[in-house]
């Protein structure tokens, strides 16, 4: 299947692995979805499920490294996984572009804000300092930074955490990109300021129509604005559909998990949040089977198909994809009779 | 709001008055070293039982009169409380002093410090004398090692583990191990005396009488005092080339669409040469105190080549002299690393 795709994004069976001295990190194992200009895809999952190396693999981060990559990635019609790494540099940043966690960190400590966009303005641009200068400020305005004309020529240890942030935004935004994927992008910011960053990325991405990717572990962030989510665990897509099917009829236990371990303002506080027990897995030696079987509190209602074959995602209806050996019906019956009581009980 | 200056007047006249601030603290630290060297050289020596007359002894020389010796405590002075020898000591650096001694008076303009035991010639002079050869092997030296030492640190640090990188690492912990007294010997067996591409030791001609000879005579020791510190710095930048590597904006660089090679030279290399840029700065002092073993391998009549002797020779003067040369050396390196340091890095807080 090599035929380019009618989605604006297209993953087919993504594999990122990466030889360790420990042996192969199966760090993303087949991963597939679809997303569309104007549309925003939330990737939710714990540490170490292979969200950030995902978008770094889109972004072709990875090649040239040690990395092994396999499968397809389509980007408006061009095959990504196999094009040379020089014209994936030249869509990176252009065509795509990423908004990274912790811009403290993530921006250079010896440049100027502006400096820095200003680079990545003149890298796919053209022009001389002076209109990539003004261009600069004009991002920072528009990012809701006060006085861009001054601010411009600042550092950024000299900014706020939200105003960084913010800063990044403008850089990321600097050459309209038409895929723009956000790691984690409200991780180190207060709550106040959170709600402020995501409210500037929706409006930005409504103006520019772009294609939006959230890669979050907070599920309040994709709530707010996913039109689908991908729930992602050991490298794979465990559950994949609309916001209001993961959210309203959630069928994997893993995502289950996710919903009760979430903070809610509509619950007691002395209520206790409902952790998922256990720790992820490792990506060298996942567990046979279903990768989620140690952890899951069903596997023993599966008549031992989940230590022995590994279940596939299968449609459950209306683009709604889950990954569990339960057959559906049991699935629909645990959401409505054990975990949705549960969750909503005060 | 912190941190938020505007860059124009005010942020100027922040870098003048850290300039001067740093300064100032150079000027007190150069005091206190003097305070310090001066207790080392005279303080100790009377509290392990040396007397006035034990150190007159060492100016008038061997078989002195009882008399001799008194005139010569009388004349220096050295029955005076320490502070107010210190305190002339002091004097005689900032504003010079004249010394009677026997019938006729020595004048030592300042910077002064003093004659020297054994010929008697005064010390400022001698050091001066010694500065341009120890400068030459210095400076010569510190372009070589900077530039070997940082490239072949950043390249090894690009192939990590390739062939290169393993080569040249295993000659740098050569370079670090190896004493400059061996890899000096070692250069003049091989290069001098048996194939004779360079002259031997002793060779050391002042570039002002003839230029050619004076580089020809410099080769082997630049190569010899540039491997040792090549090979560290090569060390050095390749660890910091490879944590910064490892760094976010460095992933942020490439996710903008720059070309690997600026994003090693604009945005890698900055970052890792902060650092390297303090370590030499202090190197660099270190070197121009005297570079001891070089200059003795090579028979260099440089500063550390006089250090040395007089220390055998047991010339007080002269050491002092040099010591706080030394330290000399050594602040003023730290307060231009400080200054270039604050240029570089913005996050350096110049209040």
């Amino acid at each position: 299947m090599t035929t380019p795709p009618g989605s604006f994004l297209e993953l087919r069976d993504l594999r990122i692995h990466f030889p360790t001295e420990d042996g192969l990190v199966k760090s993303v194992d087949g991963l597939s979805f679809k997303l569309d200009r104007g549309r925003t895809l939330g990737i939710v999952g714990e540490s170490g499920s292979g969200k950030s190396v995902t978008s770094l693999g889109i972004l072709g981060l990875h090649k040239g490294g040690r990395a092994r990559i396999s499968g397809e990635i389509w980007l408006d019609g061009e095959e990504l996984v196999t094009a040379s790494q020089d014209h994936v540099r030249s869509l990176r940043g252009k065509k795509m572009a990423m908004i990274f966690q912790d811009p403290l960190s993530a921006m250079h400590p010896y440049y100027s804000v502006g400096a820095q966009i200003i680079e990545a303005y003149r890298i796919h641009h053209d022009v001389s300092k002076a209109v990539a200068r003004k261009h600069a400020v004009d991002l920072l305005g528009r990012v809701g930074i006060p006085q861009p004309d001054k601010r411009v020529d600042d550092f950024p240890h000299q900014f706020s955490g939200g105003m960084r942030q913010r800063a990044m935004i403008a850089m990321a935004l600097s050459c309209d990109p038409e895929l723009l994927i956000a790691d984690e992008p409200t991780t180190a910011l207060d709550v106040t300021v959170q709600a402020q960053i995501l409210d500037l990325m929706t409006d930005l991405q409504r103006e520019f129509n772009s294609a939006l990717i959230i890669i979050t572990h907070d599920l309040g962030v994709v709530a707010e604005l996913s039109d689908d989510i991908l729930v992602m665990y050991g490298g794979r897509c465990v559950e994949y559909g609309s916001a209001e099917d993961i959210f309203y009829r959630p069928e994997h236990p893993y995502s289950w998990g996710l919903l009760g371990s979430m903070p809610r303002l509509d619950r007691e506080p002395t209520e206790r949040l409902l952790p998922i027990k256990g720790t992820p897995p490792s990506l060298i030696n996942v567990p046979s089977g279903c990768a989620f079987n140690p952890r899951c509190a069903f596997a023993d209602r599966t008549e031992g198909r989940s230590t022995s074959q590994v279940p596939e995602l299968l449609e459950t209806e209306g683009g709604h994809l889950v990954r569990c050996h339960l057959p559906r019906a049991q699935r629909r019956s645990i959401w409505d009779n054990e975990i949705k009581p549960m969750l909503e009980s005060t | 709001m912190p941190g938020s200056d505007p860059p124009g007047h005010s942020g100027r006249t922040i870098v003048v008055a850290f300039i001067v601030r740093r300064v100032i603290a150079a000027v007190l630290m150069l005091a206190v070293v003097s305070m310090a060297t001066f207790a080392i050289f005279f303080l100790i020596p009377r509290a392990l039982g040396q007397t006035p007359e034990g150190m007159a002894s060492r100016y008038v020389g061997r078989d002195a009169t009882p008399e001799a010796i008194q005139g010569a405590v009388k004349r220096l002075h050295l029955d005076d409380p320490l502070i107010v020898q210190y305190g002339r000591f002091a004097k005689g650096i900032v504003a010079g002093q004249d010394y009677s001694l026997g019938p006729k008076k020595a004048e030592c303009p300042a910077p002064c410090f003093g004659f020297s035991f054994n010929n008697n010639q005064p010390v400022w002079p001698t050091l001066l004398d010694r500065l341009p050869a120890t400068l030459s092997l210095a400076l010569g030296a510190a372009v070589i090692w900077l530039v070997t030492g940082v490239g072949i640190g950043v390249v090894s640090a690009l192939k990590r583990g390739s062939a290169l990188d393993r080569a040249a690492m295993t000659v740098a912990l050569a370079g670090v191990s190896l004493p400059i007294y061996f890899t000096g010997l070692v250069s003049l067996s091989v290069f001098a005396y048996t194939l004779g591409i360079f002259p031997g030791g002793g060779s050391y001609t002042p570039v002002t009488e003839n230029p050619v000879m004076w580089f020809q005579s410099l080769v082997l020791p630049w190569i010899t005092l540039a491997f040792l510190y090549a090979a560290l710095y090569a060390r050095l930048t390749r660890a910091g080339m490879l944590e910064t590597m490892g760094e976010d904006y460095i992933r942020t660089a490439r996710a903008k669409g720059l070309k690997e090679r600026t994003v090693v030279t604009k945005h890698a290399l900055r970052a890792t040469l902060t650092p390297i840029l303090t370590i030499f700065g202090l190197d660099l002092g270190l070197l121009l105190g005297g570079a001891v073993l070089t200059e003795s391998t090579f028979s260099i009549q440089g500063v550390g080549k006089l250090v040395i002797d007089a220390i055998r020779g047991n010339d007080l003067p002269v050491v002092l002299g040099v010591t706080l040369f030394a330290a000399f050396f050594i602040v003023l390196a730290n307060l231009i690393v400080d200054v270039l340091y604050a240029v570089v890095d913005p996050r350096v807080r110049l209040s």
